[in-house]
């Protein structure tokens, strides 16, 4: 059976974590609405694909949002390292591209570590850097027929300071709570090899 | 010193026209009149108010161009400014004129028809027409300005005064018609008549003006305070070029500056510090900040990352720091609710700072919500550093957390395709939930919806990923939106 999801969600503080799949956007949203006060986004300005804020309104209230358009990856990063060492805002979301070298994802962890507060990287498949303190996998779960259609799984593929594990998860947008669904028969990792 | 044509003068001098009649204009009351002429147009008989149809009547080869009245408000204010060099009491008087009380200050310049003589070079010198009336009183001077130029003598007023018409002691129009159908023309007539009567016509405004221009009532000159200006300078006697130096001289620099931004209940929003090296080269270090500021230290840090990227060069030995822009600050008490309720606060601001000191102030962002069920107008982007937080978000319907530029697929008819290649996946079509019609606003045009009216559709592949799909029955076709999840 897998762990209690409550060890591993909200994600540690003071350390970096990463999320990758199709459901990467969500889980930051559900992450954020879990926290308390601002949070910074980080993208990089040519990419096209915008948060559409009446989405994110679902999950947590955007008047939280800041969102930093950093011209490129290295851009990004010196931002999304201000923003961690100074510790003003509590969680910073960071859009990865490029894969991360052992110093950059490094360097997020100490300014993390320095400012107290969680970083997360939402980086494109297959392209973690070993620094991350989790790595996630999110991606939507066809529900069976007549449930409604939030249901997400998430599977922790690294985990540097515990065990790996995955739940099915579902968010409730009129009470803003994330319920875990058991899971029906399902072993941790069966669905994809612990990476 | 009353300028009879400085907006016209003003126009000139950027374009001259060589003597072509020219003339500025101002559409009032839905019709474009006269606002202000050159010389060579008022002497082909066109006056202020006509109507431009009229005076192209008059002079079909009259140049023109429009009006621009709070320029003018600025050039007449730059004017003063320079004014300043005769005596420091110097007022604006209506729309064109300035008034300066030079009581004892003309003796610096040679005397009274020598300060005259001096105003009147420097203005023709410039390209303005000016009308110089010098009195004892401040009415005297405006009379004399305005009609029949000169100096009064000092002391007997109604001698230089009298035989000058009514309008010269700034009387409404009407006034000033009433007053010549009884006969009294002058100013001479109008003081040898009973004030009584006088007074019980007219009502006080004639008599109290007459005893302005006479000097029997005092009228004092309001000089315009000189805005404040926030800039301050450090010379070194040595140059200076590590990056520590420079900081300590920026900070020597920031308490004066906050001090006097303090007293005027300011903060600044803009600020540069300009380094100027040795070798005669200058460098300016720019800060935005995310939040009107005047204090001295967290200001400090901020200059930083700018500073460090100046080139010293073989030294710097001059520093100046000036507020480019201020905005008004009150004083807020510490710890007070304001300070402790606002979201984010100071440290937040702080940190927008830094970040906007890296790739722009203006990339640092946040969502407010806009009145529109058309999903990418539904919310807008502003700057967070000149915008505040807002709330009312109201999504009545689910809306994906990603939105981008409709992407199209290839699939025909009203329902969803069962399969379909997106982005090089092949997707399978497992749930669909829809369609959600929105209709184009047709009251503003966007070249997007030139399709017409959409069928949001939401569905589920069994490949994972959640998407937001269209279809246009006008003009049939499919296309991906937005991803949920």
């Amino acid at each position: 059976m897998s762990a209690n999801l409550s060890q591993c969600f909200p994600l540690r503080r003071s350390r970096v974590h990463e999320v990758c799949g199709p459901g990467a956007t969500s889980f930051a949203a559900i992450l954020a609405a879990r926290g308390t006060g601002p949070v910074l986004w980080v993208r990089q300005g040519w990419d096209h694909q915008a948060l559409h804020p009446l989405g994110l309104a679902r999950v947590f209230d955007p008047a939280r949002l800041l969102v930093a358009q950093a011209p490129g990856q290295v851009d990004a990063l010196a931002v999304s390292e201000e923003a961690l060492r100074d510790g003003a805002v509590p969680l910073v979301v960071t859009e990865i591209v490029q894969p991360l070298d052992l110093r950059q994802g490094r360097r997020l962890q100490l300014a993390a570590k320095a400012g107290a507060t969680t970083g997360l990287c939402l980086i494109p498949e297959g392209m973690g850097s070993n620094a991350t303190e989790t790595r996630w996998h999110a991606a939507p779960r066809l529900a069976a027929e007549g449930e409604d259609s939030t249901a997400l799984r998430w599977e922790i593929i690294k985990n540097k300071s515990g065990t790996l594990g995955a739940w099915d998860v579902r968010w409730d947008d009129t009470a803003h709570r994330l319920h875990v669904v058991p899971p029906a028969g399902e072993r941790p990792g069966s669905a994809r090899a612990p990476g | 010193m009353w300028f009879p044509r400085l907006a016209s003068d003003r126009a000139l001098r950027a374009r001259p026209v060589d003597g072509a009649p020219f003339a500025l204009l101002l559409t009032q009351a839905n019709a474009e009149r006269l606002h202000c002429l050159n010389a060579p147009a008022e002497a082909l008989g066109l006056y202020r108010g006509m109507s431009l149809a009229d005076a192209r009547a008059f002079c079909p080869d009259l140049i023109t161009a429009p009006a621009d009245p709070p320029r003018e408000a600025r050039f007449l204010s730059t004017l003063r400014r320079w004014a300043t060099r005769y005596c420091p009491w110097v007022g604006i008087e209506g729309q064109d004129a300035l008034v300066l009380d030079v009581t004892g200050a003309t003796h610096l310049h040679g005397g009274e028809a020598a300060i005259l003589e001096d105003m009147r070079a420097r203005a023709t010198r410039a390209g303005l027409s000016l009308r110089l009336g010098l009195g004892d009183t401040r009415g005297a001077a405006w009379a004399l300005a305005h009609h029949g130029e000169g100096a009064a003598p000092p002391g007997d007023g109604l001698a230089t005064l009298g035989p000058l018409p009514v309008e010269a002691l700034r009387l409404a129009p009407d006034t000033v018609t009433g007053l010549q159908r009884l006969g009294l023309r002058r100013i001479a007539d109008l003081a040898a008549t009973p004030r009584a009567p006088l007074a019980r016509r007219f009502g006080p405004e004639p008599l109290r003006r007459l005893d302005q221009a006479l000097g029997a009532q005092p009228e004092p000159v309001t000089p315009e305070p000189d805005p404040p200006h926030y800039g301050v300078r450090l010379s070194l006697p040595e140059p200076i070029g590590r990056t520590e130096d420079v900081m300590a001289g920026a900070a020597r620099l920031l308490e004066p500056l906050c001090a006097k931004l303090l007293a005027q209940e300011a903060g600044a929003r803009v600020l540069t510090l300009s380094l100027r090296r040795v070798d005669g080269g200058s460098q300016s270090v720019e800060l935005r900040l995310a939040s009107p500021m005047r204090d001295a230290a967290r200001i400090l840090p901020l200059f930083a990352r700018g500073v460090e990227a100046a080139e010293a060069g073989f030294g710097i030995d001059q520093l100046r720091l000036e507020a480019t822009q201020v905005e008004a600050l009150q004083v807020q008490q510490l710890g007070g609710p304001v300070a402790a309720g606002a979201a984010g606060g100071p440290a937040l601001d702080d940190l927008v700072t830094r970040i906007g000191t890296r790739i722009g102030l203006e990339n640092v962002q946040r969502f407010l919500p806009a009145d529109s069920h058309i999903p990418e107008r539904a919310f807008s982007i502003a700057p967070a550093a000149f915008s505040r937080a807002a709330t009312g978000w109201h999504a009545p319907r689910p809306r994906p957390l990603r939105l981008f530029p409709p992407e199209p697929i290839a699939a025909t008819g009203p329902r969803p395709p069962g399969r379909f290649r997106w982005r090089a996946m092949a997707l399978d079509t497992a749930r669909a939930t829809g369609p959600e019609r929105i209709a184009p606003e047709w009251w503003l045009p966007d070249d997007n919806w030139q399709r017409g009216v959409r069928d949001y559709w939401q569905v589920e592949t069994r490949q994972g990923r959640r998407l937001w799909l269209f279809h246009t029955p006008q003009q049939p076709g499919w296309f991906v939106q937005g991803e949920f999840a």
